[in-house]
């Protein structure tokens, strides 16, 4: 017996319907670490993270804490075990405050059975002057930022006296600096001997802070060791079990003439004075901090927002913007950052959200062309490797990587001279993110010109021709692609 | 390659499910009654059914697009009450059947208006709507019901060769709506407008347009079910058709329609409403209690929602399992 192990997982199956999702997992979480669940989507992440949480119940194996055996039926077993999770979607209602947050669903009673609040507010101010949170009690969360939510999570983890915190992709939504913040607690609470379950897309977090690294493909465990035995080549490999040639399929394209000016663009207050340039067969990067004001540019320029002042020219020619409509008209399209609220029309079949920004194209002289739209759509489908059970299928059935790809095409289907893509790996797994960057690379060879707004930064260095750097509404640089560099840019982006 | 459609038998069954239970009705009616299946008495179904499967069909368009209306029943008044005495001046049908569709179109622009220029949600819009045209019909006849109404009838009564004209109407106004919903670029808009409506917006469908375009064609629809409504009752009654919005969205509803938008069909809004028409049938024709009738059709609405929202859950979760594997296939 091991007294530094403090979650074992041990030969742990889970079938649905008789396909297995999880085979003969083993691996152990070190009492006071950071232990970093890596993974395509499906690999089977999530799902061994519900059996550990109790959400699902294993079909074989078994769980130990402290190398005892332990049966966790539900959540809140869960919890009794000191076993907390924090979800990527983080569920509040904004309108309630930070205490009615810290004891939803344990409020305690006086004698008559009434909640009592005074207990409830006074608790909660002494649990966030321990906590060193600059929040008062009665403080709605709508008022805090995301992070400040998380960390408020997290804590109240901590003071159920939680000692397994499973974090699931907790930078997803966040900014560079916040997620600096988040390591330090994480740090703090390695320190004081919590150990934490990571699940994270993006390697270099991973690297920065998880001392142990255990990998999953198909359901399987390939790789369980130190973080310090792998690197970041190996472990992309390992994920996606072929060796990544190169992470970004970027080719040199002819670039050609200019397709797209906007000259000094401003809004009210969002941003000021935004000018750039988009040319045939470029890719045009726009990298900043969160709230930059880099979605809110392009959202204006694609006739989603109003704008007050400021050009647009495409094609050399002076366009007035109005609303979508007409900027697709225009040639522009624009894949937007947020699939789920401007992206997919989640009940509605593939086929129809893949035409449904060019109906024209399908139904014209008062008529549907079913078999002209089916072909239409299938040769796309082909060409960008989307998988789907069939056209039918509602496009929420379809993985975040597929959905992603069925707007592309959509947006391929109306032919655009200028593509802009908002965050358009978002969400999305190592091996589907490669597909998209080859993607994008053939769209800039097919004489497009390709606005692409990232918060990553490798990806865009690893893409763009040019850069165009925003800060608090503000363009500040614009780099060439031998200028690029991670330093560079955090410096103007700041 | 994406294979085509799969039908396997599970598949099958969840998608045709309501017809399934329609003929399944119509078999064990036929055997509780043999009357049920007569001639006399199934053309008696149709045209009881006429009025309220046309006013379904506002509502399947209406809740498939995000909105509702529950003006239907009083703009319904308003416009046969307006139509009838249209008639009494002119003497015209024709005249009088065009007053009723405008009335009704104008009352449902009014609903657009408030809708998408005051961004009003459609429930408060339409039940505003409810009161002004309740009120509207009452005012114009001081109360009082407009009795001989003499070749009005026609429209409600007549037929033509056997076939009766709310028959010939319902499915006249049945062929057109399927096309739309099906076949124009209007039609797939009210799905993506229901579905999701910033995406539809980011999409570069008029959004404001589909909204105003489904409120009219539902002003049309209620127009022509006030027409026959006053000429089947053979009076202007500015009281009739109190529930009659009920009426039509429980059979869209029990027909497939999704109370959250973007999910619904023409054929399955026919079915629907004879299931809810068959089982009053068959209900009255064996005598049971016109009480325990009304009881019954709410169990029948409560039992189909619910097997609805069901077994859309187990058909969302199967197809992703196989989408999972099929991930797993492609990485080997």
């Amino acid at each position: 017996m091991d007294p530094d192990i403090k979650l074992r997982v041990s030969q742990i199956d889970k079938y649905f319907f008789g396909v297995p999702a999880l085979q003969k997992i083993d691996f152990t979480v070190r009492r006071g670490t950071v232990h970093a669940i890596c993974g395509e989507n499906g690999a089977g992440k999530s799902t061994l993270m519900k059996i550990i949480y109790g959400i699902y119940k294993p079909d074989g194996g078994q769980i130990f804490l402290d190398e005892k055996p332990v049966r966790i039926q539900n959540p809140t077993e869960a919890r009794k075990h000191g076993i907390a999770m924090i979800l990527q979607e983080l569920n509040f209602v904004p309108e309630s405050t930070v205490a009615e947050n810290l004891f939803l669903g344990r409020w305690p009673v006086d004698k008559m059975g009434r909640v009592d609040w005074k207990k409830i507010y006074a608790e909660t101010k002494k649990f966030l002057e321990r906590e060193k949170l600059p929040y008062s009690p009665d403080q709605k969360l709508k008022t805090l930022t995301i992070s400040d939510i998380q960390m408020l999570e997290i804590l109240k983890a901590v003071s159920f006296h939680a000692d397994v915190i499973v974090m699931d992709e907790p930078t997803s939504s966040i900014t560079q600096r916040e997620t600096g913040v988040l390591f330090d607690k994480i740090r703090e609470l390695r320190a004081r001997g919590i150990s934490i379950i990571y699940i994270s897309h993006k390697m270099e977090e991973v690297f920065q802070i998880a001392d142990d690294i255990t990998i999953l493909r198909d359901g399987m465990v390939v790789a369980s060791r130190p973080a310090s035995g792998f690197d970041l080549d190996s472990v992309i490999s390992l994920m996606v079990g072929r060796k990544m040639e190169n992470a970004y399929p970027k080719e040199e394209v002819p670039i050609g003439k200019t397709l797209l000016e906007v000259e000094n663009f401003s809004s009210s207050q969002l941003y000021k004075d935004v000018s750039f340039s988009v040319k045939q067969g470029e890719i045009v990067g726009f990298a900043g901090l969160i709230g930059a004001g880099r979605t809110e540019v392009m959202r204006s320029l694609f006739g989603l927002d109003p704008f007050t002042s400021g050009k647009v020219r495409i094609n050399g020619k002076e366009v007035k913007i109005k609303n979508a409509q007409t900027s697709i008209k225009n040639g522009l399209a624009m894949l937007s950052e947020d699939r789920r609220l401007y992206g997919i029309v989640p009940v509605r079949s593939v086929e129809e959200n893949a035409v449904l920004a060019n109906l024209k194209r399908v139904i014209y002289g008062g008529k549907a062309h079913k078999g002209e739209e089916r072909s239409l759509v299938s040769d796309y489908f082909a060409k960008l490797h989307v998988k789907t059970p069939n056209l039918e299928t509602p496009i929420q059935s379809l993985s975040g990587g597929n959905q992603q790809k069925v707007l592309f095409v959509k947006w391929l289907i109306c032919n655009p001279d200028v593509l802009i893509l908002d965050e358009p790996t978002r969400g999305i797994d190592v091996g589907a993110k490669f597909e998209i960057y080859r993607l994008i690379t053939d769209i800039a060879k097919s004489g497009k010109g390709v606005v692409m707004v990232s918060s990553e930064l490798p990806e865009l260095i690893g893409m763009c021709d040019r850069i165009y750097v925003m800060s608090r509404g503000r363009v500040t640089a614009e780099l060439e692609r031998s200028q690029f560099n991670q330093e560079t840019i955090m410096k103007y982006a700041m | 390659m994406i294979p085509s459609n799969k039908v396997n038998a599970r598949n099958f069954l969840s998608k045709f499910s309501i017809y399934l239970v329609l003929v399944v009705m119509i078999v064990a009616c036929s055997i509780l009654s043999p009357n049920f299946l007569s001639g006399d008495n199934i053309v008696n179904i149709i045209r009881q059914l006429a009025i309220g499967t046309i006013l379904a069909f506002g509502e399947l368009i209406l809740i498939t697009a995000g909105q509702i209306d529950l003006s239907s029943g009083a703009v319904l008044a308003l416009a046969g009450i307006l139509s009838i005495a249209a008639y009494q001046g002119t003497g015209s049908l024709f005249v009088a059947f065009l007053v009723a569709i405008v009335v009704s179109v104008i009352c449902n622009i009014l609903n657009a208006v408030m809708v998408t220029n005051f961004n009003t949600p459609a429930f408060i819009a339409t039940l505003a709507m409810c009161d002004m045209a309740r009120g509207a019909a009452l005012l114009y006849t001081q109360g009082q019901n407009i009795l001989q109404i003499g070749d009005y009838t026609v429209f409600g009564q007549g037929s033509v060769g056997i076939i009766p004209m709310p028959i010939i109407f319902l499915v006249v106004v049945a062929v057109i709506i399927a096309y739309i919903m099906n076949n124009t670029r209007f039609g797939r808009s009210v799905y993506a407008v229901g579905g999701n409506e910033a995406a539809a917006v980011a999409s570069g469908i008029n959004v404001p347009k589909v909204k105003y375009t489904a409120f009219i064609l539902n002003g049309i629809l209620v127009g022509i079910a006030g027409v026959l409504f006053m000429s089947r009752v053979n009076a202007g009654l500015p009281n009739g058709g109190v529930g009659y919005e009920m009426t039509g969205i429980t059979a869209t509803i029990v027909g497939g329609t999704s109370f959250t938008g973007g999910i619904g069909t023409t054929l399955g809004t026919v079915a629907g409403s004879f299931i809810i028409g068959i089982l009053n049938n068959i209900m009255t024709l064996t005598g049971v209690d016109s009480y325990v009738q009304q009881i019954v059709t709410g169990v029948v609405i409560a039992v189909a929602v619910i097997y609805d929202i069901q077994s859309k859950k187990k058909k969302s979760n199967k197809i992703i399992l196989p989408e999972d594997s099929d991930e797993k296939t492609s990485k080997a």
